[in-house]
């Protein structure tokens, strides 16, 4: 299916800004009314610094109403649009048009792997939300609390940078391939909120978080792929936060 | 689908999260239902930090930062709210460090603190380093924070769950009606008590920092049932907003030492404040901005803007405390902060008024005492009127905090003495008619249009400078968006997932909003904080100095009844008595 086209951009149009004339490849799915998944193109025109998620919710807006996906903050901190853009794992509004297509180039957009498509881009986050929850993703200290905050060093506080960083957006977890073909595992994203919490120096359960990141479904499924670091729209070090933790299980056990 | 709860907590933020907290300490039944996943609301977008006194680096008082906030809002902030506030914060934010939240820190290891808009020590005499914060994702971390501690207390949450209605009878709150994006079904919840905390409304302008999700929906049911909304006319402007996006660069840009120049380098704000410069609040520095522009002194392609200058600044302090917006930066705009200049311009951001509340969340009927039974309000959705025409930088994470806590623990006291209201009669047919029409409309027009033209003409008609002449036109406008808004049509026929239905309804909410604003604007002939007018350009306290009580005429749809309400002048120790603001 083609449409005419239209203008996606947001942002006020300059006149001396080239426009680039795209083609979108979305991939569409109804459960109500699709047996399988099926591609449709929409012929599209954008300015280069226009983010993806621009150029989809024009498609929406102006051309094809029904196509559905998640969205809402628009700049990369709320982690609604995670989806396949030109094959990898993205933030549609960190992504700008420049940055994947050339002037007559094609766009593809898929959801992310691994979840239950419900819906066109739209996945089941319930499962990704579970693994979440099955790590104590709270902080524990059952020591009465002193009249003030609890003293932490500025070195101390600084070893949760990557780890508190995380927007939960599933990037990572669903751009693994252990994940992929075993959805019991935890995944890289519950791993790194484990690592948010054995590594604060104020919190009291490290050790029960450990003996959940050493059961089956935890951090021994990791075989390094790296995959979940390339994904990272906040550019945390995934796969290195996953080793740290995988040494502490195993000090621990020692 | 049916549902009973003591409590039930509408929006997912930092208010709602900490309501629903709260709720649950006091022992009743509570659910949490968002028309997002939890940790994808919008606090998580609030970057430089909590202000309260807690004098970590340097000397610091309550009543510092109580008078400060009164003064932010240029008197029209209600004292007691303030003085509330200002105590009550600090002992919030320690509530927060002690949930994990993981502050920066002094070389001491207390939670670190810096300058922000119009934080000042000794009554206004200096900038006072009183911003509590995380990095820049403070909004992030608390946002997370509170959603792991519910997860910790068991908090039921329904996810997805887009409120339609809300069930007022006789003065009574007796629960609302929720469509379910996953199946397009409605489920009636019926309960003791409500806490709205479903956030602002930017959406309705075109240069915002708000997400897309920032629609008003709340707002707009209370008033669609003859409430009032209260001081609707003071919305804020951030300041620094990337350029051409609207993407909110934190005022702790400025608080670090970040400096605005106009197009010849200049720094230009010791023209406006000579006393705090870049730090003045948010309302001075917003026109400042839009003066060097108009005076033909703007910066940029369509010299629209203005730069922020970081460059003198160490690169650990931009790479360290400020690494999200020198992500943004670099994303957006492809520019190093390190090295670049980067060009901002005043972005829509923030509702100072909102549904009327008292100290305890207990929403208002009107001017004079009226309250709405088991029905409360907290965070930017509500107005305690702690902000009063201005907000304070910083004021609404401790706004969201302070009085999201003191609505859960209140509603939860009332919900535990109290019978379940008897359930409304045909709950769902009010939601049923509106998805029913937006349905089976002529099909003419298209929703995405009509809101398009919203965001424009409230941008150019009821922006940051106004005037009486442009906003009688917006009230034209917008009864035509009103009328047109009646022939729009929803193409897609499926039950799940059906977002087009969504977003439609959620324009019928944000032209509500624009009405609200707009009369509410319109009306109020002088200049005071966030609310500039070209034609009254006095801060006129003689006829002036109350708050705006909005109501929708439920017999005539385009016409809003103007009502008032007097400003507490005197908090429960401390009075500061209206004066002049200058900084």
């Amino acid at each position: 299916m083609t449409q005419t086209h239209a203008q996606a951009s947001s942002a006020p149009v300059s006149a001396s800004v080239p426009m680039l004339q795209l083609k979108v490849k979305v991939l569409r799915f109804d459960p109500e009314k699709d047996k399988k998944a099926h591609w449709s193109t929409y012929d599209v025109e954008a300015q280069p610094g226009d983010r993806v998620l621009d150029v989809i919710n024009h498609i929406k807006w102006y051309l094809e109403p029904s196509l559905t996906f998640r969205r809402s903050c628009m700049h990369g901190i709320c982690g609604s649009d995670a989806m396949l853009i030109n094959g990898r794992n993205r933030l549609a509004c960190k992504t700008l048009v420049r940055d994947v297509a050339k002037n007559g180039g094609t766009i593809t957009v898929e959801p992310i792997r691994g979840l239950k498509v419900e819906k066109d881009l739209l996945v089941d986050m319930d499962p990704f939300f579970d693994s979440y929850k099955a790590i104590m993703p709270y902080f524990i200290n059952e020591s009465p609390a002193p009249a003030a905050e609890r003293i932490q060093s500025e070195e101390h506080a600084e070893r949760m940078a990557h780890s508190s960083n995380c927007i939960l957006c599933a990037c990572c977890t669903t751009s693994c391939p252990i994940f992929w073909v075993n959805g019991s595992y935890l995944g890289p994203a519950a791993i790194v909120q484990a690592h948010r919490f054995i590594f604060d120096s104020r919190d009291e359960a490290t050790h029960q978080r450990l003996a959940i990141m050493n059961q089956n479904t935890g951090v021994w499924r990791c075989r390094t792929a790296y995959n979940c670091t390339e994904a990272c729209p906040r550019d945390i070090p995934i796969t290195q936060l996953i080793e740290e933790v995988k040494r502490a299980v195993m000090y621990a056990q020692s | 689908m049916h549902h009973r709860y003591d409590v039930l907590v509408v929006g997912a933020g930092g208010a709602g999260l900490m309501a629903a907290l709260y709720a649950a300490k006091g022992n009743v039944s509570v659910a949490c239902i968002s028309k997002l996943y939890p940790t994808r609301s919008h606090t998580g977008a609030a970057q430089g930090g909590i202000g309260a006194a807690l004098g970590n680096v340097q000397e610091d008082h309550w009543e510092w930062h109580m008078f400060d906030t009164v003064k932010g809002g240029d008197y029209l902030t209600d004292q007691d709210a303030a003085e509330v506030f200002a105590k009550d914060i600090i002992d919030a934010v320690y509530e927060l460090e002690h949930m994990g939240l993981p502050f920066s820190r002094t070389p001491e290891g207390k939670i670190a603190q810096r300058k922000f808009g119009g934080h000042t020590r000794d009554f206004g005499k200096a900038a006072v380093e009183r911003s509590c914060y995380a990095k820049d994702r403070t909004g992030h971390m608390i946002l997370q924070t509170l959603y792991q501690q519910n997860v910790k207390a068991g908090t039921t949450f329904f996810n997805e769950f887009h409120v339609t209605d809300l069930l007022i009878e006789d003065g009574r709150c007796r629960g609302l009606v929720a469509y379910h994006l996953a199946t397009g079904e409605l489920h009636t919840f019926h309960a003791k008590a409500v806490i709205l905390a479903a956030g602002g409304y930017g959406r309705i302008f075109k240069i915002t920092s708000n997400a897309l999700t920032l629609t008003g929906d709340l707002m707009s049911i209370y008033y669609r049932k003859g409430l009032p909304l209260e001081d609707m006319e003071f919305y804020q402007f951030h300041p620094t907003g990337l350029a051409k996006l609207g993407i909110l660069v934190t005022e702790g840009i400025r608080g670090e030492g970040g400096i605005l120049r106009n197009d010849s380098g200049e720094r230009f704000m010791e023209r406006y404040a000579p006393t705090i410069k870049d730090l003045a609040p948010r309302d001075i520095v917003s026109r400042s901005i839009i003066t060097e522009i108009r005076e033909g002194r703007g910066v940029g392609r369509d010299k629209d803007a203005v730069n922020i200058d970081l460059t003198h600044l160490p690169r650990e302090v931009i790479e360290g405390k400020l690494a999200e917006i020198t992500d943004l930066a670099r994303t957006y705009l492809g520019m190093d902060p390190v090295k670049d200049l980067v060009p901002i311009q005043p972005t829509a951001h923030y509702a100072m008024g909102g549904i009327p509340t008292n100290l305890d969340g207990l929403c208002l009927s009107d001017g004079s005492g009226g309250t709405v039974e088991g029905l409360y309000a907290a965070g930017e959705q509500a107005c305690v009127s702690l902000h009063g025409a201005n907000r304070l930088g910083t004021n609404s994470l401790g706004d969201l905090v302070v009085f999201g806590r003191r609505a859960g623990i209140a509603a939860a006291k009332y919900a535990r003495q109290a019978e379940y209201p008897e359930m409304t009669e045909g709950a769902e047919r009010e939601s049923q008619d509106l998805f029913e029409r937006l349905r089976s409309g002529s099909g003419k027009e298209n929703a995405a249009l009509i809101r398009k033209e919203l965001q424009e003409s409230m941008m150019n008609n009821v922006g940051i400078f106004r005037n009486g002449k442009d906003m009688a036109a917006q009230v034209e406008v917008l009864k035509e968006l009103k009328a047109r808004y009646q022939n729009v049509t929803v193409s897609d026929p499926s039950r799940r997932y059906n977002s087009e239905l969504i977003e439609a309804m959620e324009l019928g909410f944000m032209l509500d909003c624009a009405e609200a604003m707009t009369a509410s604007a319109l009306n109020r002939t002088e200049s005071r904080g966030a609310h500039d007018r070209e034609d009254y350009t006095e801060r006129d306290d003689t006829n002036w100095l109350k708050h705006t009580m909005a109501y929708k005429n439920l017999n005539n749809d385009n016409d809003v009844i103007i009502g008032y309400k007097p400003v507490a002048l005197k908090g429960f120790t401390r009075a500061f008595e209206p004066k002049p603001r200058v900084y």
